[in-house]
């Protein structure tokens, strides 16, 4: 009886034809783009990548990128658990605006973010001119590139430890304290392990968000080969230079990162689920 | 109670959080969109209107718009019913087709363009028969569209398929033993509970689409008035030193994107009130 009901909502706009449709769309639009990098990265065989990303070129772009993202992480790791914290536990006047505003970034191009930050940063600008004189360059330069990627992957630690640290209870921060554990203690003790997965998953997503930027980077680094050229604007130059094979094998590693990162972002996002029930 | 500490009191370390946290999310969002607004009022804003409202700036405007409404439609159509065959469905190589459609947020632009290219560029694996039938896809119409799909593909997905997880499917069960068809099924009660997440979904389409660039830069060609959007536009400008095109564009994109930004916040309060019903 009940079976028949189910197959009465598996049909129609619901049913196998739509299943079909969905797999098609996904195999065409994601499955063969992503298998033509591949065929044609491996043009030369797994040697052929390892040339490809060994030339000092590619390898200094691959690390840049490697590690203005690692970087950007750790600092987004730490700025966004204590945004989340601010934002739940301290409501204060202006709180919403502050809520709505770290979601800027996923609505701003992040060409335009890139824009901005010449805008403020740039050696014609006061603020650029100062830090210049005091032996700092930001824009068309490494910091640049981090201050680029911290601000297209603001929200994404916010949005990921928000929910979990509004279903913990409280009492138990109070019951520390009366217990008389500190801030800190507290912290880490009580706070931090339940958050930690979300912490994580957050970060990794910035991490591969980071990986693959191109829109605001190629604006604010200048594109200084071998010192400020990141993997996807190296990717973007042998595309325009017509070495396809080259910007393919390159791609590929960057493919297998992000790949890497994506399941192990899904396997976090299991045990977010599993503190949340 | 001396010396008892109370869950959201503002201690002194509490303090120091909060003004690090509301410093930080000053300097890092606020202080270069206010940069980019002080840069076009130093252009003047009458070239801010005769730069960005006429000729090809307008023409590159109006094209992006188009890519925004067909990823809109086309993505939001796909979202639906992909989050339901995921959420509902069982069948073999759903986790690897789930995994591939959340592909398209780490992917780099540069990649999806190269990918593209070696599809449908010379030489590519279609252009055999891309050619027979006279039909351009590369540095054309159809390959702007097709990049934006891509890169908006998980966002509708996303918002609908955890909603359709939570939501379960009792409701629906029910509409059937009740003897509803299984069109009625999918209008009276599937698409109402998750109209809200659909909307939110299609919003971040639309900003993500208005803001893509490398991806429609690679297989565009930014030609102007042909292939040139709202971004690739600033990128050209830009590169002919025509600043106050360049600095306008971006205004008029960032001002969209902060218009679609209140857009969610309202989509929000909608959902946030129709669970407290």
């Amino acid at each position: 009886m009940k079976k028949r009901f189910r197959a009465v909502i598996a049909a129609g706009p619901m049913g196998p034809g739509t299943r079909l449709a969905v797999i098609l769309y996904i195999v065409v639009l994601v499955l063969i783009p992503l298998a033509a990098i591949v065929e044609k990265g491996l043009t030369g065989g797994v040697d052929g990548i390892w040339r490809a990303i060994s030339t000092p070129m590619a390898s200094k772009a691959l690390f840049l990128t490697l590690w203005t993202a690692a970087l950007m992480a750790v600092i987004n790791a730490v700025m966004g658990t204590a945004t989340a914290w601010v934002l739940v536990r301290h409501p204060f006047p202006g709180s919403r605006f502050l809520a709505t505003i770290v979601d800027l970034p996923f609505a701003i191009p992040t060409l335009v973010a890139g824009i901005m930050l010449v805008t403020l940063f740039g050696p014609q600008t006061a603020l650029g001119a100062w830090f210049g004189r005091h032996g700092l360059q930001i824009v068309f330069a490494n910091p640049g590139i981090v201050l680029a990627l911290l601000f297209i992957t603001m929200p994404l630690v916010v949005r990921a430890v928000e929910p979990v640290l509004m279903e913990l209870d409280p009492a138990e921060e109070e019951a520390s304290f009366t217990l008389g554990a500190g801030s800190w203690t507290t912290f880490f003790r009580v706070v931090l392990p339940p958050i930690l997965p979300a912490i994580a998953s957050g970060t990794i997503q910035c991490f591969a968000r980071a990986v693959a930027e191109f829109g605001s980077v190629v604006v604010v680094s200048g594109n200084i080969p071998f010192r400020t050229l990141t993997a996807p604007v190296y990717i973007f130059s042998e595309v325009e230079g017509d070495r396809p094979a080259v910007a393919a094998a390159v791609s590929i590693v960057l493919l297998l990162i992000a790949i890497g990162l994506l399941f192990s972002t899904r396997w976090l996002q299991g045990f977010v689920r599993r503190e949340r029930v | 109670m001396a010396g008892t500490r109370r869950i959201g009191a503002w201690s002194r370390g509490t303090l120091f959080l909060f003004a690090a946290v509301v410093i930080y999310l000053a300097v890092l969002l606020l202080l270069p969109i206010a940069a980019l607004v002080v840069q076009v009022a130093k252009t003047g804003l009458s070239s801010l209107f005769g730069q960005v409202f006429g000729g090809d700036a307008l023409r590159a405007l109006e094209m992006s718009l188009i890519l925004a409404v067909i990823a809109a439609v086309v993505n939001g159509i796909f979202g639906v019913a992909a989050g339901i065959v995921f959420v509902r469905h069982k069948f073999m190589g759903r986790r690897v087709l789930d995994a591939l459609s959340d592909m398209p947020l780490s992917v780099s632009p540069v990649m999806v363009g190269l990918a593209f290219l070696l599809i449908f560029g010379r030489g590519g694996w279609f252009t055999p028969i891309l050619d027979l039938l006279h039909f351009k896809i590369t540095f054309a119409f159809p390959g702007l569209v097709i990049a934006t799909l891509f890169v908006t593909l998980p966002f509708t997905l996303r918002e609908v398929s955890y909603v359709l997880l939570e939501l379960g499917e009792e409701e629906e069960e029910a509409a059937a033993i009740l003897g509803a068809s299984p069109w009625q099924i999918f209008f009276r009660v599937t698409l109402p509970n998750i109209k809200n997440a659909l909307a939110y979904g299609v919003t971040l389409t639309i900003a993500r689409a208005l803001g893509e660039f490398g991806a429609v830069l690679i297989i565009g060609g930014a030609i102007s008035g042909k292939t040139q959007t709202g971004t690739t536009f600033i990128n050209v400008a830009m590169e002919e030193r025509r600043d106050a095109a360049a600095y306008g564009m971006a205004l008029v994109l960032a001002v969209a994107s902060v218009l679609l930004l209140l857009v969610l916040e309202a989509l929000k309060k909608v959902e946030i009130k129709a669970d407290e019903e």
